[in-house]
């Protein structure tokens, strides 16, 4: 068996009276992104802090590739914690310094790098989070959002191999929320560091996570996959679940992934086998490409643009979407035939043409004031069963998608 | 029946305890507070030989430079004219009082002893305390409070190094030459009231400082001055660094407290220490 990379055995932390970390058992794999979800004060940023060595437990052990903390010399605790980078809740960007001084303070006291070195990683990290042009700019002179981007670029500055979040997404509009949720996990993939979330952005993190932690009353009461979180029974799901997502789907018009799947199973009981239904899954094509430079923002402006659109265009017949992943949507019809549908889709792209378009990137553009950035639009028509495996259909409607339309915005388009 | 026993033996009881509460009460408020001090002596101490341990670690150079600047070079102009008035005042209060006896001559060596010997280390302290000190435990604070320290630790940059260790170096540098600076614009200070305002022969005034002012008066007021520079930069930056730790006061409120208590507790320990290090030089 695997041995976890973090482990926390029976850990138990108390402030005074109050416990906060109760007997906490918790595994965190190598590779691997792992939000942690809870209430806020449950205790998510203590547990943080325990990983990075800023609190010590009260009671209990915290292991390092299966080798207490506590039993390490001093040197082997400098090395294992000099893996790990934190990006704080609140930033703790040095108020005295400018983004660029601020990003580079790791490297110019832990590393004897040369100046010329030092520059070109910071300016590129800079690039990346897109902060070119508040470079020499204070954080007081910068945005949530702008300051935010800032912590992760000197979060990231050392290349580490374990990163924890707290809460990266706190104060940011729905937009940069997904853009940043979308550059951590590109940022992790392209890296391959351990990712260990905090976060209330549910059912977004489910896109990006392999693992689930769920604090609740103190205690992790679930340790798992965002899919074997769907079929977790227990309070913790009521009280947390259920109101983030309704708050997600006031947000974005779409519904989420559990939410969709409550609705379709309904709709499938109520009809008979061998009636169909239809299934359109819509993608941005070029995310990925462009999401190592610029775009990030662009591009979820874009999905969310076009969320809206297809909220209000299939909704009125029936129809209801999710988002399958950080450039998907999936569109059920549960009432439309094949045939049907195409009549429908060739309306909405037309329509979609006509009007939507040009002031979803007009919008988008807005939020791309580095290098162009360019979108194609796709999508795709499938038709089902309520006997068929409705993965099945995603696949073969994938399988089937045409461009619809494209979004392209020049370089520092604003 | 036995009920009513059981009661009042136990508000016997309580009475008892009450009043022997209230008698050791005082006791206890005391051996606590000694207690607590004694704590933080240690703490402070542990405190100031790990930053001075890390003072000649690589890369401290430019940060010592730019410390000095903040607490030395800024401090000047306050020094410069603090130091000028304290000199004008003694030279006018001595030539007041020595004329009398027809010993205006001395002015001149009882301005230089007072201002190299007392008054030069002492004020040019107190200055430093009011004008940099603050600005040190208030700064530190709000980067306790506001988890800059804790970025520090987990950027593996340890925050004595960085933060602690260029501010006592700096006023450890910068302390003595700000004595010197006080003590010779206060002689020019008292030459001022003195030769020009009050009319005292120059070469009197000169040679009273020259013939009176001997080499151990100048290295005791610089003694003191490295003295006072450990005390104000480590009561200064130890407030700041633990400002979080405050049991009075939380957040904003606890930088503030920290700084009003740095202040405090580093004039009235420059004070003292004044005090004992005279006893100990002569």
């Amino acid at each position: 068996m695997e041995t976890p990379l973090i482990e926390f055995k029976d850990v138990t932390k108390r402030f005074g009276r109050r416990t906060v970390l109760d007997r906490v058992n918790l595994q965190i794999y190598e590779g691997e992104v792992t939000t942690i979800i809870g209430l806020s004060g449950s205790g998510k940023s203590v547990m943080l802090k325990h990983i990075i060595g800023l609190m010590k437990p009260d009671e209990g052990a915290i292991l390092f590739r299966g080798k207490p903390i506590s039993s390490m010399t001093k040197s082997e605790i400098t090395a294992a914690f000099a893996q790990i980078s934190y990006m704080f809740q609140g930033n703790a960007l040095f108020d005295s310094m400018t983004v660029y001084e601020n990003i580079a303070l790791p490297l110019r006291e832990s590393t004897n790098l040369k100046k010329a070195e030092i520059d070109r990683r910071v300016m590129a990290r800079i690039e990346q989070t897109e902060l070119t042009e508040s470079a020499h700019r204070y954080p007081s002179e910068l945005s949530g959002g702008m300051q935010k981007r800032a912590a992760l670029a000197r979060a990231l500055i050392t290349d580490p191999k374990i990163v924890l979040f707290d809460e990266p997404t706190t104060g940011q509009d729905p937009v940069r929320k997904n853009a940043i949720l979308s550059m951590i996990a590109q940022y992790q993939k392209k890296f391959n560091f351990t990712a260990i979330l905090v976060s209330h952005e549910i059912p977004d993190v489910y896109f990006i996570s392999n693992r689930i932690l769920s604090l609740y009353n103190h205690q992790i009461v679930f340790q798992g996959t965002p899919e074997e979180m769907e079929n977790f029974d227990h309070p913790f799901k009521e009280e947390v679940i259920h109101s983030l997502e309704v708050l997600q789907k006031e947000l974005t018009g779409l519904y989420s992934k559990r939410q969709f799947e409550m609705l379709n199973h309904l709709q499938m009981k109520r009809r008979p086998e061998e009636e169909s239904y239809c299934l359109v899954v819509f993608s941005l094509q070029g995310l990925n490409g462009i999401a190592s430079s610029v775009g990030h923002d662009a591009a979820q402006e874009a999905i969310r643009g076009m969320g809206l659109y297809i909220d209000k265009h299939f909704g009125a017949i029936g129809g209801f979407s999710t988002r399958r992943n950080t450039n998907e949507i999936i569109t059920m019809l549960p009432y439309s035939n094949l045939s049907e549908t195409e009549s429908i889709m060739k309306n909405f792209v037309h329509d979609f043409q006509k009007q939507i378009l040009q002031s979803i990137q007009e919008s988008a553009c807005k939020l791309s004031p580095g290098g162009p950035v360019e979108l194609m639009i796709m999508a795709g028509i499938a038709q089902g069963r309520s006997t068929t495996d409705i993965d099945s259909v995603v696949t073969l409607a994938k399988s089937q998608q045409k461009e619809i339309g494209r979004l392209s915005c020049a370089a520092g388009s604003e | 029946m036995a009920q009513n026993e059981n009661n009042q033996h136990g508000s016997q009881a309580d009475d008892e305890s009450g009043s022997g509460t209230l008698l050791t009460r005082p006791f206890a408020f005391v051996g606590e507070t000694v207690v607590r001090w004694v704590n933080v002596l240690g703490k402070a101490t542990i405190f100031l030989i790990m930053a001075l341990g890390n003072a000649l670690r690589a890369k401290q150079f430019s940060k010592v430079v730019k410390q000095v600047y903040y607490i030395g070079a800024r401090s000047m102009t306050i020094i410069m004219l603090v130091s000028l008035f304290t000199g004008m005042v003694l030279g006018l209060q001595s030539y007041h009082a020595l004329v009398q006896f027809g010993a205006q001559g001395a002015v001149g060596s009882l301005v230089s002893l007072s201002l190299i010997m007392e008054l030069g280390p002492v004020l040019t302290a107190i200055m430093i305390t009011a004008r940099a000190g603050s600005a040190i435990t208030a700064e530190i604070g709000i980067q306790r409070i506001s988890e800059q320290i804790d970025a520090l630790h987990t950027m593996q940059i340890n925050p004595l190094r960085y933060l602690v260790s260029p501010k006592i170096t700096a006023a450890i540098i910068s302390f003595p030459l700000l004595t010197a600076m006080f003590d010779l614009i206060g002689i020019a200070g008292g030459y001022i009231s003195g030769v020009l305002l009050l009319g005292l022969n120059p070469g009197v005034y000169s040679h009273s400082v020259q013939a009176y002012v001997v080499m151990s008066d100048i290295t005791n007021g610089i003694v003191k001055a490295i003295v006072f520079a450990v005390i104000v930069s480590t009561v200064c930056c130890y407030q700041g660094y633990f400002a979080h730790m405050r049991r009075d006061s939380h957040g904003a409120q606890a930088v503030g407290l920290a700084t009003t208590s740095a202040v405090v507790t580093s004039c009235v320990l420059i004070l003292v220490s004044d005090y004992v290090v005279t006893s100990l030089l002569m």
